[in-house]
């Protein structure tokens, strides 16, 4: 095998306000191969992206390759001219960037910005690049490989811009291309969908990549060589097989530790009765919202429809479905920030007024959200202490030194030091300013956290620990959570109750290991399916199974009338699906299962698809083993 | 290499303590505080000397500003007559201190009372929406048509030249292009999570406005201030150039350079003083300015312009 890029004692540093040197890279060294794909993988502040980066001799503004060398084919990349450093890029070296959506120019056809940069570069004239192009649409599996090059970047689902930036990326027929994170940001579903068009385009091309996630799983997946970096360095590097099965060094095993567990039966925390009350804490009955408002009252875009969901004292109530099935617009309508159109919402047992400007002081107190971002949600002006103490003098009148103390002890709640009450919001990391977000509402002594998406946007190791501090809170404290997801996997480790959302209504709903035990709705089975397992050759095995086929690819719709997911459903009778509403279907326990198919044969359904699983399991064909 | 790193690793239990090493890792950046270069510093220099100047200028100035003391009209420096004489034979440099009291007086009064005007409106805008949004901004839109030396032409045509009059004149058009700015600054704030997260939690408008929004908008509203209070200068200035804005004997720079132009021809710099002057302070100002959002985040002031 060829060696393609070798990266040799790479040192980056970055330089203060006083010129002091902070050192970013220290010293790593890996190799990679023709058609290869390395994985970089650590947690944010590891250096990971820095060092994608430096393979194409460029640094983020502030940072400077201070020692070692990059050969790209025998070249040293950081001592060409920026001449030839400009034809290198884009050229040789192909970068993606973790945000498709950032990365298209809305004003410009995709099909000009994926043929632009091998055009340019003069690699291809622009009649063959379109040509390449197309052929490279219909390798990713896009719809209307023949058309979507003259669509808009808007007129595309996010997966499909994904995967038309790997299009982009490989129009120049690159040696390498630099994947950064290009799944962290999807669904799960969609997730597959990216990784299964990722893998099979550079299997076909034959091309070489480097891949920056701080996943586990997902590099399982998809890497062939493994590098685990932590603070710059590299703690230990060896082929995926090595890596994943066998793990030497503890930092590796301590990300193993963070990977999200499939999620099965028998996770969920017991409830400990103390907190017991017999009254639910939030009553959502019957609940009708969306967006917007026409003449007669009714919302122009219905997001919810026919809601109801039961918040108990002490419990941990997770809501999970993709993105635009109105996960947050939910918690939005019980924080009041989004009236409902009908139905009725009650606290401890009361009725409580849909806007949130008719409520009282004390209910405003007890229903306490947590914005998914703490990046936006914390005021960059404001002092830590500030932004705890508000809540405790908006609704508790503390002042001075009680409130200082009650910040202190707040503080401590969430694991940190009191010397975080001076500090600004800039000066924490992602995950203590999780922790601080969370804190704020907890100020406030509530009964009901809504937590929209507060993992999401963290790395596995920091969100495994704020999911931990999470269950910590809600044993000493009793208060409710409403958890909302995309993940499954974490959900089901943490709550007590899951209420599956698709398209705006409840598929599923009930305690956690009754949802998580066969029968499941068919799409809470697309879901199951969908969370990425820590092991090789996983990928393979999932997109052969039947929920795959018809689930995957396929967006969110939301309709009016008839089974939300009838087109991506497996199991789907046409004439019936689409054109009633389903029955909510009861089983044991408040679980509850929305779908025109009896319980008898969802399970016949299940019978046959675990079947059908054992079987791949047991055929020695599976590229995992080979 | 990966044999390595076997042999060289913890067994068994140290792994465990091992594990609680790896801490999470800041993604703090460091502390940004503002450094001016020379040229800045020089700058703060500049201005911070005509602002003690216009304090203290009447006390140390040798002669009044309406004193005719000189030989002649137009002469070079001579025995206390540091910058010489104006065409009336008065002291040029006592004339220049005596003015920046007036200059900078009233361009500060002015700016200030533009920019009052001018975040009040336009925050409120921002948080309210509405039809308030909808008229206030109209009607700034009117001010803004307006070509500003024409708007203060008219004004002082129909209520004299006072020096209040002047500084509400300029305060009333300058405040427009502060209210487009505070408005843009506001309706970007509001929209931020934890602007939603304070009205989520029940806080008045008063508390989002005083708390949230306005700590946020400082800094670029100050690096602005900067600015304006340069084209306020010029704005008074050139209305003084043209005879309607600081009425003689009274001495302002802008006034000064106007009565001193025909001295040119007789080789007198009593017109380049003041015009000195001017130039000094409002270029000191906007270098200032310049090394201020250089530091806070870059061309945001720029852009603002």
């Amino acid at each position: 095998m060829d060696k393609l890029l070798e990266v040799k004692d790479l040192r980056i540093s970055a330089y203060n306000d006083d010129a002091v040197e902070i050192p970013i890279v220290k010293g790593v060294n890996f190799d990679i191969y023709k058609g290869q794909v390395v994985a970089l993988i650590g947690e944010s502040g590891s250096g990971k992206t820095t060092i994608s980066l430096a393979s194409l001799a460029y640094t983020k503004p502030g940072l400077e390759i201070v020692g070692g060398e990059i050969l790209l084919k025998g070249e040293d990349v950081l001592k060409a001219s920026p001449l030839r450093q400009r034809e290198l890029r884009g050229a040789s070296v192909a970068y993606l960037a973790q945000s498709a959506a950032a990365t298209f120019n809305p004003a410009i056809t995709i099909g000009e910005q994926v043929t632009e940069s091998a055009v340019l570069h003069g690699v291809l004239t622009q009649e063959q690049a379109t040509k390449r192009a197309e052929a490279l649409y219909h390798a990713l599996e896009l719809p209307n490989p023949d058309r979507i090059g003259y669509r808009y970047p808007h007129q595309v689902s996010g997966g499909q811009l994904q995967r038309l930036m790997a299009a982009m990326a490989l129009c120049g027929k690159p040696d390498l291309m630099v994947l950064d994170e290009p799944t962290t940001a999807l669904d799960v579903t969609t997730q597959i969908e990216v990784l299964k068009a990722f893998k099979k385009v550079i299997r076909e091309e034959d091309a070489a990549a480097i891949y920056v996630t701080h996943d586990l799983a997902v590099v399982a997946q998809i890497a062939d060589h493994i590098v685990v970096l932590y603070g710059g360095e590299v703690m230990e590097q060896g082929t995926a097989d090595q890596i994943i099965n066998h793990p030497t060094h503890a930092y590796t095993r301590r990300l193993m530790d963070a990977v999200r567990p499939t999620p099965e039966a028998g996770q969920g925390s017991d409830v400990g009765e103390e907190h017991f009350r017999e009254i639910p804490a939030v009553t959502v009955n019957r609940m009708t919202a969306g967006y917007g408002r026409k003449p007669n009252g009714e919302p122009a875009v219905t997001v919810l429809r026919d809601i109801n969901v039961n918040v108990k004292n002490g419990h941990v109530v997770g809501v999970i479905g993709e993105s635009g099935c109105g996960k947050s617009t939910l918690a939005r309508v019980m924080a009041g920030l989004l009236p409902p159109s009908k139905g009725e919402l009650k606290l401890d047992g009361n009725g409580l007024n849909g806007d949130m400007s008719d409520r009282s002081l004390e209910e405003l107190q007890k229903i306490q959200f947590v914005f998914q971002m703490a990046d936006t949600a914390l005021n960059p002006k404001q002092e830590i202490g500030e932004i705890i103490g508000r809540p405790l003098e908006f609704y508790h009148g503390l002042t001075g030194k009680e409130k200082h103390q009650k910040v202190v002890e707040i503080l401590e709640m969430v694991e940190l030091t009191p010397e975080f009450v001076s500090r600004y919001p800039m000066e924490l990391s992602g995950g203590q300013k999780q922790r601080i977000n969370l804190a704020r509402s907890l100020a406030a002594n509530p009964e009901v956290m809504l937590c929209d998406e507060v993992t999401s946007a963290l790395d596995s190791i920091v969100g495994a620990n704020v999911i931990k501090l999470l269950t910590a809170l809600r044993d000493k404290t009793g208060v409710s959570f409403v958890f909302i997801s995309h993940d499954l996997s974490t959900v089901s480790s943490f709550a007590d109750e899951i209420v599956v959302l698709y398209a705006g209504r409840v598929v599923e709903q009930g305690p956690t290991d009754e949802v998580l035990t066969p029968p499941f709705h068919p799409y809470t089975r697309l879901l199951i399916s969908s969370v990425p397992e820590m092991r090789l050759g996983w990928l393979e095995e999932t997109m052969n199974k039947r929920e795959m086929a018809v689930g995957i690819s396929k967006g969110v719709e939301i309709t009016a009338v008839g089974c939300p997911f009838f087109n991506r459903c497996p199991v789907a009778i046409a004439g019936t699906c689409d054109t009633k509403t389903a029955p909510a279907r009861e089983l044991n326990d408040g679980h509850q299962i929305s779908c025109h198919l009896t319980i008898d044969q969802l399970e016949q359904s299940e019978a046959h698809a675990a079947a059908q699983v054992a079987k791949m399991q047991n055929e020695p064909t599976s590229p995992s083993a080979a | 290499m990966t044999e390595e790193i076997v042999n060289e690793m913890p067994k068994g239990e140290e792994i465990v303590a091992e594990i609680d090493k790896f801490d999470e890792l800041p993604d703090a950046p460091p502390k940004r505080r503002i450094k001016l270069t020379w040229l800045g510093k020089l700058s703060v220099v500049i201005v911070v000397f005509w602002v003690v100047i216009a304090f203290i200028g009447p006390w140390i100035a040798p002669f009044h500003e309406m004193d005719i003391e000189g030989d002649d009209s137009f002469l070079d420096a001579y025995d206390n007559f540091y910058l010489g004489t104006d065409h009336l034979g008065r002291d040029t440099f006592s004339r220049i201190l005596w003015g920046a009291r007036m200059t900078i007086g009233i361009s500060l009064a002015a700016t200030l009372l533009a920019y009052c005007m001018g975040i009040t409106l336009g925050i409120a805008a921002a948080v309210k929406g509405g039809w308030f949004d909808m008229i206030v901004s109209r009607l700034n839109d009117a001010v803004l048509a307006l070509p500003s030396i024409m708007l203060g032409l008219i004004a002082i045509a129909a209520f004299g030249s006072s020096i209040p009059i002047l500084i509400t004149i300029a305060a009333i058009i300058y405040a427009s292009s502060v209210f487009r700015i505070a408005r843009a600054l506001g309706q970007d704030i509001m929209v931020q999570d934890f602007v939603e997260a304070a009205k989520a939690r029940g806080e008045g408008i008063w508390w989002i406005i005083r708390a949230e929004v306005l700590p946020n908008a400082a800094m670029p509203l100050a690096t602005d201030f900067g600015l304006r209070l340069v084209f306020v200068v010029l704005f008074i200035s050139s209305l003084s150039f043209l005879g309607l804005g600081v009425q003689p004997p009274q001495a302002d720079w802008g006034s000064m350079v106007r009565e001193n132009l025909q001295g040119l021809s007789y080789k007198s710099y009593a017109a380049i003083w003041p015009a000195f002057a001017i130039a000094s302070f409002t270029i000191a100002i906007n270098l200032i300015v310049d090394d201020v959002s250089a530091k806070s985040g870059g061309s945001l002031a720029k852009k603002m312009v």
